[in-house]
């Protein structure tokens, strides 16, 4: 069973039932799910999560949707790794990384559309949508095919190949539309309010971003019950910002870690940077942007919860640093030589954004600090490309010797 | 008749203009605004235009060329 209580307007507090709506029909908000907490209250413990499945499943409890019926392709309690290395490198004692880019498509994005998928079967929906530049479309076509779901991917018609590849497979009926990124993002509304679709981040959006809270249960449970001092964390659409905050919160309030002091810190790419621009400017209102990134993950110009970002920055008492587009494939490398793991360019921007606030002293090197990493490195090769420059040798001993001054 | 939900980002030269009137007396559209926020140095309204398909569409063209950046009120929903 699902303890959510209801829809709610996050600026005028108007309560819906539960139903495929993300808007607020009175003032055209935002709306979230809110949970019966009183009922969570009572069934809910460690020794109950610790017993529950080695996937975001077992905090189904603090989830929207019934995990009876859950589309499962295995999300979630990806690693969280003492960051030895990088940790020296930046001066700091208690540094981890949570590697989700170990996901099943390799990225976050099957946390948040595992429960969009599942909400969209206990809606009867058929099929599975969203408009996407990569992670997002993986995710969803992998769903849509584990749940027996039709499912439609939108892309814009200039989208390199090797990006599409990851949906592909899957066999969704992928639609490349022939115009700007702003063209498919309008029409992609214009079809969730004319089609009967669940649109994973547009009718679906309060119950799909509930899925990023296991980010923030699932560090808070691995440190050992507790709630990290930093986070780090890439900004988009903000949204998954404010849902690992939210996550860590709703563990403190059912009692299963104390109180959280957390500060959050958000990091964007140069190119791509409007909630940064807002904090920098001591200002609550967006100005969108037209991106020019390569993080293309990060890439969203006109971010839906990046006010709310705002509100978690300013709560935590954290920060947002805009990272120089040069720096990015730095990071991405520093963490592959560092710590084994290859990202792609948001994490890049993460780690270059954990360097800036060890250099700065935003963060203390007794503090626990972690940084989320969300893709995988092996989607974006592309931007590491001219860091394959084998030495190129005869098939001979000297030759290798010459080549190379090494002894056994 | 259909209706779009839409969000207007002015810059700070528009800020002053009634654009919202003007497109409603110049297209056969019913603007009805939700929120707002409008500012010395920019300012962003949500409405909804209610009207014939092609007429928003004219609508909306019309206001892009001003200058008016036009979303939906979902924000960006294309991701990577």
């Amino acid at each position: 069973m699902s303890y959510i209580k209801c829809l709610f307007c996050k600026e005028c507090g108007r309560e819906y039932p539960v139903q495929p709506l993300n808007v607020c029909d009175f003032c055209f908000g935002p709306l979230e799910v809110t949970y019966d907490y009183d009922a969570i209250s009572t069934v809910i413990s460690r020794e109950k999560i610790a017993q529950g499945p080695h996937n975001m499943w077992r905090y189904h409890d603090l989830l929207p949707v019934d995990v009876d019926n859950a589309v499962d392709i295995n999300a979630g309690l990806t690693p969280l790794i003492k960051a030895k290395n990088l940790a020296k490198y930046l001066g700091l004692d208690e540094l981890y990384i949570k590697n989700d880019s170990v996901n099943p498509s390799f990225s976050f994005k099957d946390r948040v559309v595992a429960i969009a998928s599942t909400k969209a079967l206990e809606f009867g929906f058929d099929t599975l949508a969203c408009a996407s530049t990569g992670n997002l479309a993986g995710s969803v076509a992998a769903h849509a095919a584990r749940a027996g779901m039709r499912a439609f991917v939108f892309i814009p018609s200039d989208l390199e190949r090797g990006k599409i590849l990851g949906a592909a497979v899957y066999g969704p009926n992928l639609i490349a539309v022939d115009g700007s990124y702003d063209d498919v993002n309008r029409l992609c509304s214009e079809l969730a309010d004319n089609y009967n679709w669940a649109f994973v981040n547009i009718n679906m959006r309060p119950y799909y971003a509930e899925g990023s809270k296991t980010l923030g249960f699932e560090v808070a449970e691995q440190l050992g019950w507790k709630a990290p001092d930093n986070c780090i964390v890439p900004g988009a659409s903000g949204s998954l910002f404010t849902k690992i905050w939210k996550g860590l919160n709703e563990f403190s309030s059912m009692g299963l870690i104390d109180s959280v002091n957390t500060r959050m810190f958000l990091g964007q790419a140069k190119g791509c940077s409007p909630i940064v621009t807002a904090f920098d400017g001591n200002d609550f209102a967006i100005r969108p942007v037209k991106p020019n990134t390569i993080a293309k993950s990060l890439a969203i110009g006109n971010p839906a919860d990046g006010y709310y970002a705002l509100k978690v920055l300013e709560e935590t008492k954290g920060s947002a640093y805009a990272v120089p587009e040069e720096d990015v494939v730095q990071g991405i490398k520093d963490l592959a030589e560092m710590e084994g793991i290859f990202t792609e360019p948001a994490g890049g921007v993460v780690i270059a954004t954990l360097k800036h606030l060890a250099k700065t002293g935003q963060i203390k090197p007794w503090e626990t600090t972690v940084a989320f990493i969300t893709g995988n490195g092996y989607k974006t090769q592309e931007v590491v490309e001219n860091l394959a420059r084998p030495i190129l040798i005869k098939p001979t001993f000297s030759a290798f010797e010459e080549a190379v001054s090494v002894r056994p | 008749m259909p209706k779009r939900r839409t969000r207007f980002t002015f810059p700070p030269g528009l800020i002053t203009e009634p654009v919202i009137f003007n497109l409603g007396s110049t297209f056969q559209l019913i603007t009805n605004i939700r929120r707002a926020d409008v500012r010395d140095d920019m300012g962003w309204v949500i409405l909804e235009l209610e009207g014939e398909v092609d007429e928003i569409e004219r609508g909306l063209d019309w206001v892009t060329s001003l200058g008016v950046r036009v979303d939906p009120v979902d924000g960006d929903v294309v991701e990577n």
